[in-house]
């Protein structure tokens, strides 16, 4: 809990009161976890508000884990909670608070070699948006990211601010053994893989970065709400 | 110290894990049957999350360097100390010099060797487990292997009687509990989950049929054969994070259900969730075996919890620990 809460750098700026608008949805994982997913758009606004819905819960005693995802957040509470009415009253009532909040995060640049021997899926993101190599390049190094959340492999971050127009959906049939530090597009987000192995993100590039280290006080380099530009180091096609 | 002697791929470190870091996309990693680690801990004298060894392929030999108090619990692996055959969930003295061997089992998939004392690896992230997709944690990170030299924690004063001492195994002790369906297979329950309704044409499917433990299962989630299940539309889905237990289905039907070594986020649909007390089943059921999926809800959940611990606090009172002296039993 705590380590979220210093996360999220303790930054917020209320901007103008969150609108009720569309509910959440909520539904369950087992007898003591929940799952909020904000209505709406893959886009900032809404992950600014499960932050800070995060950043409520935190203060509550009965809550073990918040695992925030993208635009969703997984709630764990310490013990089975029979009266799901009563969770799920509470939930809303808490989202309805849960107000906009701007974490200051860092800024963080990444050196990418695109294409070569590791932008394996270059071609298929090519295919997919009708763009050339060298176009679909550009605008993925002209993007400001943000880290929405960490998940799936230690230190790795979900990243938005893609250009849509490069978006490509997930490979049917994934990568076996994509080395670690592949720069990849999975559907509408960006990321830097963190771990050597299976992955069905396409990857167009690589960067020789450590975001995870057990060891260090704090083990992971990217926090939620940090600010990512790539900077196209080499082009190779 | 104790020194591995012989060891198959896989066979790790585990305490109860570290769910403390999954906001980072720490997995939780930990013992696949929670239960019999917890259980023999307390037979070793030890707290519940004392590092143990979690034995998954067989043969596995180690030798004792000192002398020391162990307990074997979780699957029957035809124990021998030193040739002579030791019963399971079985705790006992050993003697510096003595050799336990451990053989494929009878029933189950996974024994826990627990030492007094606890193996004392370094805590990573607040926990001794193996975390194999990080390499971190545990015994340098990685699965044992012969010659490795584990160090062993300060034991606690327990005088097991001369000849050891048994409990009985939740199977026996716990068998209303955990029930069997009538072709014998194991019975676990899960609640309903996210995209539930999603496969109404398919619910009396899936938790009718037998589901087969695939080959493609390990310590991160078992692949579940049989009639496949489909969603009556495609839905993206943003990633989102998941337990142990959660059953999602891929697109080609067949169910995983996320485990110990689980990623902390998921993209694919989710069906149900098996609860936590049933998760040490699966950790002790091997591919090939079957199970049936029962539907549940978190009140039966609670009750299942509550036996469980009761059943631990008797184990608790039957070693005749420090906390008999203490007057806690």
């Amino acid at each position: 809990m705590v380590a979220l809460v210093s996360e999220l750098r303790n930054h917020a700026i209320p901007v103008a009161t969150a609108e009720d608008g569309e509910s959440v949805t909520l539904s369950t994982m087992g007898g003591r976890a929940w799952l909020v997913e904000a209505p709406g758009a893959f886009d900032l606004p809404a992950q600014r508000r499960i932050w800070s819905l995060a950043r409520l819960l935190a203060q509550r005693n009965d809550v073990e884990s918040l695992i925030p995802g993208v635009t969703n957040l997984l709630v764990l509470f310490r013990t089975i909670q029979p009266d799901s009415e009563a969770v799920e009253t509470q939930l809303r009532a808490y989202w309805r608070q849960a107000q906009e909040v701007h974490p200051q995060g860092r800024l963080i640049e990444i050196p990418v070699c695109y294409g070569g021997e590791h932008g394996t899926d270059l071609d298929a993101v090519c295919r997919h948006s009708g763009f050339s190599a060298r176009e679909v390049i550009r605008r993925h190094y002209q993007g400001e990211y943000t880290v929405f959340a960490l998940g799936s492999a230690p230190g790795f971050g979900y990243l938005h601010g893609l250009d849509p127009a490069v978006a490509t959906p997930r490979k049917k049939i994934p990568s076996l053994n994509m080395l670690k530090g592949t720069v990849t597009i999975g559907g509408a987000q960006a990321g830097v893989s963190v771990l050597t192995g299976p992955n069905g993100w396409n990857a167009i590039g690589y960067a020789e970065i450590e975001v995870f280290d057990p060891y260090a006080e704090s083990p992971a380099l990217l926090a939620p709400g940090d600010t990512i530009r790539f900077l196209p180091e080499r082009i190779e096609l | 110290m104790i020194e591995i002697e012989r060891s198959g791929a896989l066979n790790t470190v585990q305490d109860l894990g570290r769910p403390a870091w999954r906001h980072l996309g720490v997995s939780v990693s930990g013992a696949m049957d929670t239960l019999a680690l917890r259980a023999g801990n307390l037979l070793a004298g030890n707290d519940e999350n004392a590092a143990a060894i979690e034995v998954q392929m067989f043969p596995f030999r180690v030798r004792f360097l000192r002398d020391t108090r162990i307990a074997l619990t979780g699957a029957d692996c035809r124990a021998q100390l030193d040739g002579e055959a030791l019963p399971p969930w079985w705790g006992c003295q050993v003697r510096s010099g003595q050799v336990l061997e451990l053989h494929y089992p009878r029933v189950g998939a996974r024994g826990y060797l627990c030492v007094a004392g606890g193996i004392d690896v370094p805590e990573v992230m607040g926990s001794r487990s193996t975390a194999l997709r990080g390499s971190f944690g545990g015994f340098g990170g990685r699965q044992l292997q012969r010659g490795d030299r584990l160090p062993l924690g300060e034991a606690s004063v327990l005088a097991l009687p001369a000849h050891g001492m048994g409990i009985a195994p939740p199977l026996v002790a716990l068998a209303s509990v955990f029930p069997f369906n009538r072709d014998g297979h194991i019975q676990l329950r899960a609640i309903p989950s996210g995209e539930y309704p999603l496969f109404a044409a398919d619910h009396d499917r899936f938790w009718q049929q037998s589901w087969q433990v695939s080959m493609q299962s390990n310590r991160t989630g078992y692949r579940l054969a049989g009639a496949p299940i489909q969603p009556s539309k495609v839905v993206e889905m943003r990633s989102y994070g998941l337990i142990p237990g959660i059953v999602q289905v891929p697109p080609a039907g067949e169910p995983i259900i996320q485990l110990s070594d689980a990623n902390t986020a998921g993209g694919y649909p989710k069906i149900a969730c098996v609860i936590e007390d049933d998760l040490w089943r699966l950790g002790q059921l091997q591919p090939g075996q079957s199970l049936q999926l029962v539907r549940s809800d978190a009140r039966e959940a609670l009750a299942i919890k509550q036996a469980v611990d009761a059943w631990l606090n008797r184990v608790r009172c039957d070693v005749p620990s420090m906390s008999k002296v203490a007057g806690l039993c």
